[in-house]
């Protein structure tokens, strides 16, 4: 193949070409809005919007939906849905709050309980799904109403009330007693430090082993900001009451998801199955395990998602985690989750949360409409979801080793559309197709 | 009116970064069937994609005339009311409509802007009959092989008045004897007065059925030969294709044989959904160390049925039989029991089955053999690309970095992937199953020389081809299989076309028989 290309003298174009937007565009994206939301502030109401109050209040009113958010972008990315994650909070939050009223459970096997309670719910979803391959749109509507239903039954259409420690997890800013105002801080800063410590490790190792896949100043600018942004993030919840716990449990949740997905061969195998589950089947990869667990996750997450709301608003209630899923769902998409499967990371689905989050935020402070709030997040899924069709054809453009003209069309193939590779066989009944048997 | 019905003049086409089309001339003489060959990548589909309207005039530089007339295409409408047709390789047809349906899809027979059905399906057969297509205008295209797919889509084109039918790559995925009916269509076609352009990668149909084959090499017209009148062989098309000489289309290799170490015995296997269809019955074949085996059958014969029942129940139902890898008889319940067992599988579906498009080199490479690479479950990130980045090499995989999507490099490179992921896993033996399907003459000799490298490492390689010849130049010993038996072997110093022709279409009552002398 003796394509003629231009990648062999890097231009500025190129480089630029090369930019992956989509992993720091949604930070770009994120910064901006709370910019432009303080630009308004002070033009209309004399006041700032970048508060510490107004950004721990962004964490306390959404901590729920992004933890619905993180277990949401995994059943995305395996190639599946989750329309039930609202119902399933509910019923958890229901037991949870029932075993600590009623039952006089401690705090935390009342936690252990919810989440356990969704870990089940998510074996039952799991087995119709991942085993008896029910389409999880169907098996999870079902849920929605199935999960529902129940939640009205044990509460008798009637609130909880919880008190206590229990209550603390979604509002408070000590644990143990222990307050968190310098520790977000110290470990702001550190965290800063570690970050870059085992950035420059890793580049060491890439850049002599000659396998670096960026430019020495890309490189540097991302470590930079990012570390930057760690710092002030530290600094300005540290100037109100420190990070809240809640701020905690998520920053844990983030980080050993984000090691799941990225660092291990359960994670790795979330993503093959949902990219390609044939060609992953035929890799060795259990994919309808690997889809059963993803729902297990989902469901615990929701447990606990369901403590928070739960905590909250210190009752259980039945219709507690309305619209929930959407909002997972809607969070996964603007964090850069693909519809096909295959696509998306843990931090996006946050960040996307943290979109919604901050223009439900500023758009409140600044006095505006519920009804016009919901028109405005309606336009900015489009909108995320428009920017990343865009990306990816900006992205698509021919390389070295690329049949001219054929660019992008391999991708459209991968989709596992109706229109697959040249050399299929298209008759079904033909083509043996792989089978799961393990 | 002029003899030729095409002609294009200094057409160059540029993508951003690449030259894809460089100033090529073609002239395409009325009824007459004209080939258009070169290596992938040669930019054959770009010129027939810039004929047909699907880069629009304005898109490239250079002049088409059509039957003396300038063309400016604006769009595929466009081409196709001036009865320039293109069927693609990719089928473009409904499977959930009837044959009748997608004829006329996007040109539907109406009366008063109601479909009138009765004048469809009637219109459809007297279509389907000139393609010699003799099924009911009504039966759904899934349920047709792709053989007549490929009518189908003829016949399509046939309703829109077609005047110059262009075929890309028309017999890739048809077996002999379908690809045998297209090639005759074609010529009862030219006979009709319709001219086609054939796009294809096999030479010898090319040079059976073309008046005229024009060779594009790197986005230039290299030459146009006339089949009557000029010597053209084979060896003569590689050449003007490739460039250079390729003296052999195998690669020389003495085999080194050992002893037999993977057998397959009494293996039967029902369909996973029509429970009482056989369709491996009683297969039995052995692989030797260092010894590359063959399986010919034509398609349906349960060859790739045969490959991916082994390999870890990946296909079928009711699967009995026994498998032994060094005397051990393997319980193989999961392709990653079959993985650890030290067996592979190459698909012949590198796209759908074989490879995550949207992923780069490192996650295609790494993914059956996460293991090596991962202490309990986590995964060396930095173990992950300098492994990948030296697969790319031991392979020659032309990409740029490990960091390139599969998706955007072309089929030879793919299929490199692939045989690299499968290798990572150091099985003791690959089942290859079309390891050169769509891919061009220069990237197959190369996965060829891989190929003998493997076995001359001691493995055993079963190979799935439906090419003859390829076979016969590769393979130490060939197994033939019809119809779910295996139905024969032959070796190398007795191995002829002709041969392994009769086994793979014998009778399958006897075929037991055979195989036990």
């Amino acid at each position: 193949m003796t394509i003629k290309t231009t990648a062999a003298r890097p231009s500025l174009w190129t480089a630029v070409r090369n930019i992956n937007l989509r992993a720091y565009g949604m930070i770009i994206a994120l910064v901006s809005i709370m910019l432009l939301f303080q630009v308004l502030d002070v033009v209309l109401q004399d006041s700032n919007f970048i508060t510490p109050l107004n950004l721990t209040n962004v964490i306390l009113q959404n901590s729920y939906i992004l933890i619905l958010a993180i277990g949401m972008m995994l059943v995305i990315v395996n190639g599946h849905i989750d329309l039930s994650v609202g119902s399933v909070l509910a019923f958890c939050g229901a037991v949870s709050a029932i075993a600590l009223s009623d039952w006089g459970l401690p705090w935390y096997l009342a936690v252990l309980v919810a989440v356990g309670t969704g870990a089940l719910i998510g074996v039952w979803q799991g087995f119709w799904i991942a085993f008896v391959r029910i389409p999880a749109f169907i098996v999870t509507l079902a849920g929605m109403l199935l999960f529902r239903g129940l939640t009205l039954k044990v509460l008798g259409a009637e609130t909880v009330g919880t008190s206590g420690p229990y209550n603390d997890l979604a509002s408070g800013y000590t644990i143990a007693g222990f307050d968190l105002r310098m520790p977000t801080l110290i470990i702001g800063i550190l965290g800063a430090a570690l970050y870059v410590a085992l950035a420059v490790r890793s580049r060491s190792r890439e850049v002599r082993a000659g396998i670096a896949g960026s430019s020495q100043l890309a490189w540097l600018a991302k470590v930079v900001v990012l570390a930057a942004v760690i710092v002030v993030a530290a600094y300005t919840f540290y100037s109100y009451k420190g990070l809240p716990l809640i701020g905690w449990i998520l920053l844990a949740l983030v980080l050993i998801y984000t090691f799941i997905a990225n660092r291990t061969v359960f994670g790795r195998h979330i993503y093959a199955g949902g990219g390609n589950e044939k060609a992953a089947m035929l890799s060795g990869v259990k994919t309808k395990q690997t889809s059963f667990w993803v729902f297990v996750n989902m469901g615990a997450l929701a447990g606990l998602a369901g403590v928070i709301v739960t905590a909250r608003l210190q009752a259980a209630t039945p219709d507690a985690g309305n619209m929930f899923e959407l909002h997972a769902i809607a969070s996964s998409f603007i964090g850069g989750a693909s519809m096909s499967g295959g696509v998306g990371t843990i931090i996006g689905a946050v960040i996307g949360g943290l979109v919604m989050g901050v223009m439900n935020q500023g758009m409140r402070v600044l006095g505006v409409a519920t009804d016009t709030v919901q028109v405005v997040l309606g336009l900015v899924v489009l909108a995320a979801v428009f920017f990343d069709v865009w990306n990816k054809k900006r992205a698509s453009g021919p390389i070295v080793g690329t049949t001219p003209g054929g660019s992008g069309e391999a991708k459209r193939k991968g989709g596992g559309g109706p229109d697959s590779g040249p050399d299929d066989d298209k008759s079904k009944d033909k083509k043996p197709e792989p089978v799961g048997a393990e | 009116m002029s003899e030729d019905i095409l002609r294009m003049r200094g057409i160059t086409k540029r993508f951003p970064g690449v030259l894809a089309l460089d100033g090529v001339d073609m002239r395409v003489k009325r009824g007459s069937i004209h080939a258009l060959v070169g290596e992938n990548g040669a930019g054959k589909s770009t010129l027939m994609k810039i004929l047909s309207g699907v880069y629009a005039h304005g898109d490239f530089e250079g002049e088409i005339e059509l039957e003396g007339e300038p063309a400016r295409f604006r769009n595929i409408r466009d081409s196709e009311d001036s009865g320039v047709v293109i069927i693609h390789q990719e089928l473009a047809l409904v499977p959930e409509l009837s044959i009748a349906e997608n004829i006329y899809l996007g040109n539907e027979q109406t009366r008063r802007g109601v479909i009138s059905w009765d004048r469809t399906n009637t219109e459809a057969a007297r279509l389907m009959g000139q393609v010699g297509l003799h099924d009911h205008p009504q039966t759904l295209v899934e349920k047709i092989g792709v053989g007549k797919q490929q009518l189908v889509e003829i016949a399509k084109a046939l309703s829109k008045q077609v005047k110059l039918l262009i075929l890309d790559e028309p017999t890739a995925a048809l077996n002999d004897s379908d690809s045998e009916n297209l090639l005759e269509l074609l010529g009862q076609l030219r006979e009709d007065g319709v001219t086609c352009i054939i796009i294809s990668h096999k030479l010898g149909e090319v040079l059976a059925i073309a008046d005229e084959i024009t060779v594009l090499r790197d986005g230039q017209t290299i030459e146009t030969l006339d089949t009557a009148g000029d010597a053209v062989t084979e060896d003569r098309l590689i050449k003007s294709m490739v460039g250079r000489d390729l003296a052999h289309l195998y690669p020389p290799h003495t085999p080194d044989i050992g002893e037999t170490f993977f057998e397959v015995s009494d293996w039967t296997v029902y369909h996973p959904e029509h429970r009482d269809r056989v369709v491996v019955n009683n297969a039995a074949l052995t692989v030797a160390r260092g010894e590359i085996v063959g399986l010919a059958g034509l398609m349906g014969a349960g060859r790739t049925e045969f490959a991916m029942s082994v390999f870890g129940r990946s296909w079928g139902g009711n699967i009995t039989g026994n498998v032994t890898l060094d005397g051990r008889r393997l319980k193989l319940n999961s392709v990653s029991d079959a993985i650890k067992a030290g067996l592979a599988y190459a698909t012949e579906d590198r796209k759908q089955y074989g490879l995550h498009l949207d992923y780069d080199l490192r996650e295609n490479f790494t993914l059956p053999g996460l293991d090596k690479v991962s202490k309990n479950g986590v995964i060396d990130l930095h173990e992950v690309t300098s492994v990948s980045e030296r697969l790319r090499g031991d392979f020659g995989v032309k990409a740029p970095s490990v960091y390139q999507l599969a998706g955007n490099l072309s089929g030879g490179n793919q299929q490199k992937i692939v045989l690299g992921k499968w290798v990572f896993t150091e099985p003791e033996l690959l089942i290859l199953d079309e390891p050169t399907r769509g891919i061009d003459v220069g990237a197959k000799y190369e996965i060829y020389e891989l190929i003998q490298e493997l076995v001359d490492q001691g493995k055993g390689v079963l190979m799935i081809s439906s090419e003859l010849p390829e076979l016969l130049g590769m393979c130490d010993r060939i197994y033939a299989m019809s119809a779910g038996h295996i139905t024969g072997q032959v070796d190398r110093e007795n191995a002829t076309q002709e041969e392994l022709m009769r086994l793979m279409t014998l009778e399958t009552a006897s075929g037991g028989e055979e195989l036990r002398q």
